[in-house]
């Protein structure tokens, strides 16, 4: 299929491109810019004007709940979400159940998400084996059947000989590895141990827990020349190390999600359990911290730490439910919201959502305008607004914390190699 | 009538003339916060009994509360005397559909078995829909006041009673 | 953010938490409390105000002494007692809190005192009431994690006005555990929204939350300095859990440096009260001395525990819900 993308503003910040002009797609990639190649002859053309063209968004952390928690999520469900948000590419973490620790399970993941022919998935692979922190996975056979990273969800491993190890082993293929930096006993809580947690009786977690594994994965990141990607930062004092950390010398990436960058704390309220996320929700000094560090590239990329949950895991007391929000089909628009309330340029922020999360992922063909690149393509109004509605929402789940609000953005359309997969009605 | 001429001193003599010859040293008054409360006070010195008189807020005893709510601030029910065997007066200021009269009787049972209970009340409204009917009564209005008016006895600060006719 | 407690004319129409509460709700529960303490005294021990109501005490987590405060309440206010320990039968089934409260509105259920261990599930259960069309049903906090005890914290400002008379011109000591107290929380609340200028908590660091300053309360470690001049001393129970352990070395540790002792209250005002929302456990957070002394008015606690009770269940139920 042929197409011609008319008359967009097409963003491409891996380019720093930001301009009017046409673009044109073949055999599902992106052929030229500007001019027709000789002899192209569109069989459609998307009129994009007042749109913005950008590369399909790549979202660090997207649970599909398959295998093991189909009654919360199924593929076909998350991958609808993930059209309707124009997110192309999912890294995958390997807290499904069972957990990807086998190639086996990783290839039929691989296997199934393209037959869907949706967003293309990228699995981490698990670091341990069961994420039990004890023994190592078959790394290199993983990496074969498709992983490209190795980590542990959010499931720290207590024993630091054995992350030590982990380390060591992928740092001999030049593996990446992505650590959540949770100290396991200090994270025993379940909200930022502060004015909040204090005020609602509820098991504080201190920020110390993330300091402390942080600490701990950059001393054994140095040791080990281990690639470290660190995930869902929370705090000031942890951005902190991971700029002193950078300030060392020591080649380290970290993400943050879009919960972590527009809430904090005081969105708890009265226990909303739609609150309740991993790591926890800290004070706004450490909120508006994460947000200066994304802006100026402390922070690498944003993610949507997209986890669906159910309502029966969400309509119990906030302790008792499950951590985790929907986020896909938010990513685009948090993204717009934190620019705008930021005063950030778009291409600089599309960034943080596109070609900086390619180069962590590893992503070469897509995250880019480049001409030969993958023609994974998100078409949205910057303009519109969206209101989040549980009705409205893609994704079983139907859970998370900006229910109810109207964000900015609007998507008309999401290319993945060049079809058009999604298409606002 | 002239509603506005209403003198509450001069009925509350009329109403003690009425009194005397039927108490005795030992009657009980119990008056219904708040105006049946301050005519208690009253009635009691010029009568010259000697059993304290007790007082009764009945909101407790409403027969409104599953409709209205309970009233703000409900005052303490203070009965200082033996109810079991006493002869009480049941004390108001204004006599209307009968339910607080009613209220009053029951919150007094639950502290004992009176010998006898009477109603003495300065003015009778008209407008009863319960049978209950005073025993003594220093004016009956000719005609029933209307449903958004509303008599009120206030007490002054040197103590003077003075009758307030309110449209709601 | 609405607050869930109050209905849309700004009443009670639950009773969760002290926070967030005007003071002119917590006076005139107090005000309405007052002559509710009288009812004890008279020949027949019952008001006829919640005739024909039927309030479910739903406990998923064991406390015969509350439970019994409440029941007492209600029977005085003529009100059908249901009482439930769903910790040995529902939630042992696996049923959720939710479908528990389904079940039991089904059965005309006017009201739900509940006590569960998780902090906020009144909030929980009062969302899910009003989401659902059903918010004539109220819901009292009967303490839930560590979260509120609402009713502990109105009764022990009952006492305290009973005996002090006025709130603005009192220093109050909170003194133990104040990290796990659901009680400790619901003083808090209640003591700053009433207009006491000095609440003060008392206890090592590991017993006090973080940022509980931000409550408005002075902290002190050193009891002896912490009761210094003081009107009122409110001593928290130590749960046994806690005694050994991470938190404390042991009971016999924490009596002799946070235990009240009369030497240790001589430092309060002459005429300063103690209280404690029991059960108490002597030689642990309070001597004997002390306890049983003239100071003490933990007995009165009790006393006027119902007439609260009886004022709260009777304030709400007059309350139509969304009516």
């Amino acid at each position: 299929m042929k197409i011609r993308i008319a008359n967009g503003r097409v963003i491409d910040p891996a380019n720093g491109l930001d301009d009017t002009r046409d673009m044109y797609l073949a055999d599902g990639k992106i052929v030229a810019h500007g001019r027709a190649p000789d002899g192209f002859a569109a069989e459609r053309t998307i009129d994009a004007t007042g749109l913005v063209v950008a590369p399909g968004l790549i979202d660090l952390a997207a649970r599909l709940r398959e295998p093991g928690f189909e009654y919360r999520a199924t593929l076909e469900s998350e991958m609808d979400a993930a059209m309707a948000g124009g997110v192309t590419s999912l890294a995958i973490p390997p807290d499904t159940d069972p957990v990807l620790d086998e190639p086996g399970l990783v290839e039929m993941l691989c296997y199934r998400a393209k037959k869907l022919n949706r967003a293309h998935v990228y699995p981490v692979g698990a670091l341990t084996i069961g994420l039990n922190g004890e023994r190592l996975s078959e790394m290199a056979e993983l990496v074969e059947a498709g992983c490209v990273a190795f980590g542990q969800a959010n499931v720290p491993v207590v024993d630091s000989a054995v992350l030590l190890r982990a380390m060591q082993y992928a740092a001999t293929f030049g593996f990446r590895v992505w650590l959540q930096p949770l100290a396991p006993f200090l994270s025993r809580g379940f909200a930022h141990d502060g004015e909040v947690a204090t005020r609602l009786g509820l098991p504080g977690i201190p920020t110390a827990a993330e300091t402390i594994a942080l600490y701990t994965h950059i001393q054994l990141a140095r040791a080990t020349g281990a690639r470290l990607h660190v995930t869902r930062l929370s705090s000031a004092e942890g951005l902190a190390l991971i700029r002193q950390a950078r300030a060392d010398g020591l080649d380290v990436t970290c993400d943050v999600s879009i919960n972590h960058l527009h809430l904090s704390e005081m969105d708890i309220g009265y226990f909303n359990s739609n609150c309740h996320v991993v790591p926890p929700l800290r004070s706004q000094r450490d909120r508006d911290a994460l947000r200066q560090g994304l802006a100026d590239g402390s922070i690498d990329a944003l993610c949507s730490d997209h986890t669906p949950v159910d309502d029966n895991g969400k309509l119990t007391p906030f302790s008792e439910s499950e951590p985790g929000a929907t986020g896909l089909e938010l990513l685009l628009p948090l993204t717009l919201k934190w620019a705008q309330e930021t005063g950030l340029p778009l291409g600089q922020a599309l960034a943080r959502v596109t070609s900086d999360a390619a180069r962590i992922v590893g992503i070469t063909k897509a995250g880019h305008l480049s001409a030969g690149a993958r023609a994974d393509l998100c078409v949205f109004d910057p303009a519109a607004h969206t209101a989040v509605r549980r009705d409205t929402l893609r994704s079983q789940g139907k859970n998370t914390p900006f229910l109810g609000l109207e964000l900015p953005g609007r998507v008309h359309y999401t290319l993945v190699e060049g079809q058009v997969m999604h298409e606002l009605s | 009538m002239d509603m506005q001429s209403l003198d509450a001193e001069a009925l509350c003599k009329t109403l003690v003339e009425q009194m005397r010859p039927h108490v005795s040293p030992a009657t009980a008054l119990v008056g219904i916060h708040t105006g049946g409360v301050w005519l208690a006070e009253r009635l009691h010195r010029a009568l010259g009994l000697s059993q304290p008189p007790g007082s009764i807020d009945v909101s407790f005893y409403r027969d409104d509360f599953g409709s209205k709510g309970l009233h703000p601030q409900p005052k303490r029910t203070e009965i200082p005397f033996t109810v079991e065997g006493a002869d009480v007066i049941i004390v108001d200021d204004v006599l209307y559909t009968g339910r607080t009269t009613r209220a009053a009787i029951n919150e007094l049972f639950d502290f004992g078995r009176p010998a006898r209970v009477d109603l003495a009340v300065l003015i009778d409204r008209g407008g009863r829909e319960l049978p209950v009917a005073p025993r003594w009564c220093a004016l009956t209005l000719p005609e029933p006041l209307p449903a958004n008016q509303s008599l009120q006895l206030e007490a002054g600060a040197t103590g003077e009673l003075t009758l307030r006719l309110i449209d709601a | 953010m609405r607050n869930p407690q109050l209905n849309k004319h700004g009443e009670l129409q639950h009773l969760l938490t002290i926070d967030g509460l005007p003071r002119s709700i917590l006076t005139a529960i107090l005000d309405t409390a007052a002559p509710f303490t009288a009812v004890a005294e008279r020949e027949v021990k019952k008001l006829p105000l919640l005739r024909g109501k039927s309030i479910f005490n739903l406990f998923f987590e064991n406390s015969t002494r509350t439970r019994t405060t409440f029941e007492i309440a209600a029977k005085r206010l003529s009100a059908d007692v249901v009482n439930l320990n769903v910790s040995t039968s529902s939630a042992a089934k696996g049923e959720s809190l939710l479908d528990t409260v389904d079940n039991l509105s089904a059965m005309q259920a006017d009201m739900f005192v509940v006590r569960h261990a998780a902090s906020g599930a009144p909030f929980l259960i009062a969302q899910h009431l009003f989401a659902t069309g059903r918010d004539h049903i109220h819901v009292v906090n009967a303490g839930d994690g560590r979260h509120a005890h609402p009713t502990q914290g109105l009764l022990d400002m009952y006492t305290i006005r009973h005996f002090k008379r006025d709130f603005t011109n009192l220093t109050v000591a909170i003194v133990g555990d104040v990290l796990h107290s659901r009680v400790a929380r619901s003083q808090i609340g209640a003591l700053t929204t009433l207009g006491v200028p000095e609440v003060r908590v008392i206890g090592p660091k590991t017993l006090l939350p973080t940022d509980v300053e931000r409550l408005g309360v002075r902290v002190f470690h050193d009891i002896r300095e912490g009761l210094r001049g003081v009107d009122v001393v409110m001593m928290l129970r130590l749960q046994n859990e806690r005694m050994n352990g991470a938190l404390l070395p042991t009971p016999q540790e924490f009596y002799k440096v946070w235990g009240l002792t009369a030497e240790k209250l001589a430092l309060a005002k002459p005429d300063a009260i103690v209280m404690h929302p029991g059960p108490m456990n002597r030689g642990v957070e309070i001597d004997s001395s002390v306890a049983d002394g003239a100071q003490a008015v933990i007995l009165p606690q009790v006393t006027f525990g119902i007439a609260v009770r009886m004022a709260v269940m009777s304030m709400l139920a007059g309350q139509q819900g969304s009516k």
